[in-house]
């Protein structure tokens, strides 16, 4: 399957009909979401900042999970060197980026009513923000390396790289956090969530999926027409 | 036969040799990465203030923190002059794999730049105010800790080799893989100062040394072929 959607012109007509679909997909699941966010009841204890978590909770699930596609994309890219999972992978980064650190600013926004401060120094934070700073760093690496066979080797091995170290950032952050401070600051995972809650944070979950994967097979797309117009280019200055 | 058999590890003390010569010779040599750790420490109080209860409280810390970014100064040209010059194009045709090359060339850097620091760092925590007893433990952990800067440091320089950005780059890919060993190696002196037990942290600052001299020339290799081509 992913050896038969490796050719970019097949990929195109294979995904540019549906595409639209995902997007309608998207929207859709967002209109529900957001509605199920503001007619769900507040909570005893947090009131009406509880909503924050509807998109909070899903932008951090998204962070960790576009990177997980990009460091496969990326497997894939550099072990059976298909050109499309490059496209894939380099296509991906910005998205998570951004639902990183959508993730973060929701995090600091329910903070300050919560726990009082715009920042804890928490493990789980802390994490995050050490996930965007690697998220940046692998588009800072493929913005400077001019050769795009090149870039989308190094980065791919960063991002493998990223993949094996994530985990072992993740436990020395956890380590540092029980080292410091204890369990001073109140997770929202203690108590097990109420189905009227749950049912807006899982619509709304999918909603960030399908905006993900929609946002994604533009960009590949755009990717793929970039790199033909460039040996469109190349080819015209040879003759 | 026997120079055949014999090749493979003789290149690699030559290699050895020959980078750690040009390491502690060329450009200054480590004396450039030991007076940014030097400036470093004098910063702290001039900006934090003289109080000796404060400085002594932070001095483990911010000795780690110093510690990893002053490995950071000389990786930039850890590849990059022998990229330029080809001299990589002449080590591939040698006996030895790109991922021992890799190797090589890291473990030279830390002889030559990474160690002196090591041997620094329980003097800086000292002077910053940490206890004289603290000075074994600390010069350890900290020839664990620049090991893993050193080999993870590769790592970022071999992956930014002829871009345009190197140094800043650099810095910005490996920094965050850093974070396991100066927290490790920050929790172990403050683990000692408090009386508690100290082999937990550095196990784990032993445990992440070895992980990157094992997977790091892995993907040294695969970057350094990558650019090559």
């Amino acid at each position: 399957m992913i050896t038969w959607l490796a050719n970019p012109e097949r990929f195109t007509r294979v995904f540019a009909p549906i595409r639209p679909y995902i997007g309608g997909l998207a929207a859709a699941l967002f209109v529900w979401g957001l509605y199920l966010c503001f007619a769900s009841p507040e909570d005893y204890q947090q009131g009406d900042t509880v909503r924050i978590m509807y998109l909070h909770v899903p932008a951090a699930w998204m962070a960790m999970m576009v990177y997980l596609i990009m460091g496969i994309a990326s497997f894939f890219g550099l072990i059976f060197r298909h050109a499309l999972a490059d496209a894939a992978a380099k296509a991906a980064a910005p998205i998570g980026a951004v639902f990183t650190a959508l993730a973060l600013i929701t995090g600091s926004l329910w903070g300050k009513p919560m726990w009082g401060t715009w920042w804890e120094w928490d493990g789980r934070m802390t994490s995050v923000l050490v996930l965007f700073l690697f998220y940046i760093g692998y588009i800072a690496l493929h913005a400077s390396i001019d050769d795009e066979v090149r870039a989308a080797k190094s980065t791919a091995i960063l991002a493998l790289v990223g993949l094996v170290n994530l985990p072992i950032i993740k436990f020395s952050v956890d380590w540092w956090n029980t080292l410091h401070q204890g369990t001073s600051v109140v997770r929202m995972d203690g108590p097990t969530i109420a189905p009227d809650m749950l049912w807006p944070l899982l619509v709304m979950a999918l909603a960030f999926k399908a905006l993900f994967v929609w946002l994604w097979l533009v960009r590949i797309d755009a990717e793929i027409i970039t790199r033909r117009y460039r040996t469109l280019r190349a080819r015209l200055s040879f003759q | 036969m026997s120079t055949k058999i014999n090749a493979g590890p003789h290149a690699a003390l030559s290699l050895l040799k020959r980078d750690l010569s040009l390491s502690l010779t060329r450009g200054g040599g480590p004396l450039l990465a030991v007076g940014f750790y030097l400036t470093l420490m004098a910063m702290i109080p001039l900006s934090l203030g003289s109080d000796s209860g404060t400085l002594s409280r932070v001095a483990p810390g911010l000795t780690w923190l110093c510690l990893a970014l002053a490995s950071l100064l000389s990786l930039e040209r850890l590849f990059e002059r022998d990229y330029e010059d080809g001299l990589f194009d002449i080590l591939r045709l040698g006996p030895l794999p790109m991922e021992v090359i890799a190797l090589l060339k890291c473990l030279a850097q830390w002889l030559g730049t990474g160690l002196m620091l090591a041997v620094l760092t329980p003097f800086v925590m000292i002077i910053l105010g940490a206890p004289v007893d603290a000075a074994f433990i600390s010069l350890i952990a900290a020839i664990l800790g620049s090991l893993s800067f050193a080999i993870i440091g590769g790592i970022g320089a071999s992956l930014s080799l002829g871009t345009r950005k190197g140094g800043v780059l650099i810095a910005l890919l490996v920094l965050p893989f850093y974070v396991p060993p100066v927290i490790f190696g920050a929790g172990l002196m403050q683990a000692y100062l408090t009386g508690a037990p100290v082999v937990q942290a550095l196990s784990l600052l032993t445990a992440y040394a070895l992980f990157a001299l094992a997977l790091g020339p892995i993907a040294m290799g695969a970057a350094l072929k990558s650019a090559l081509n």
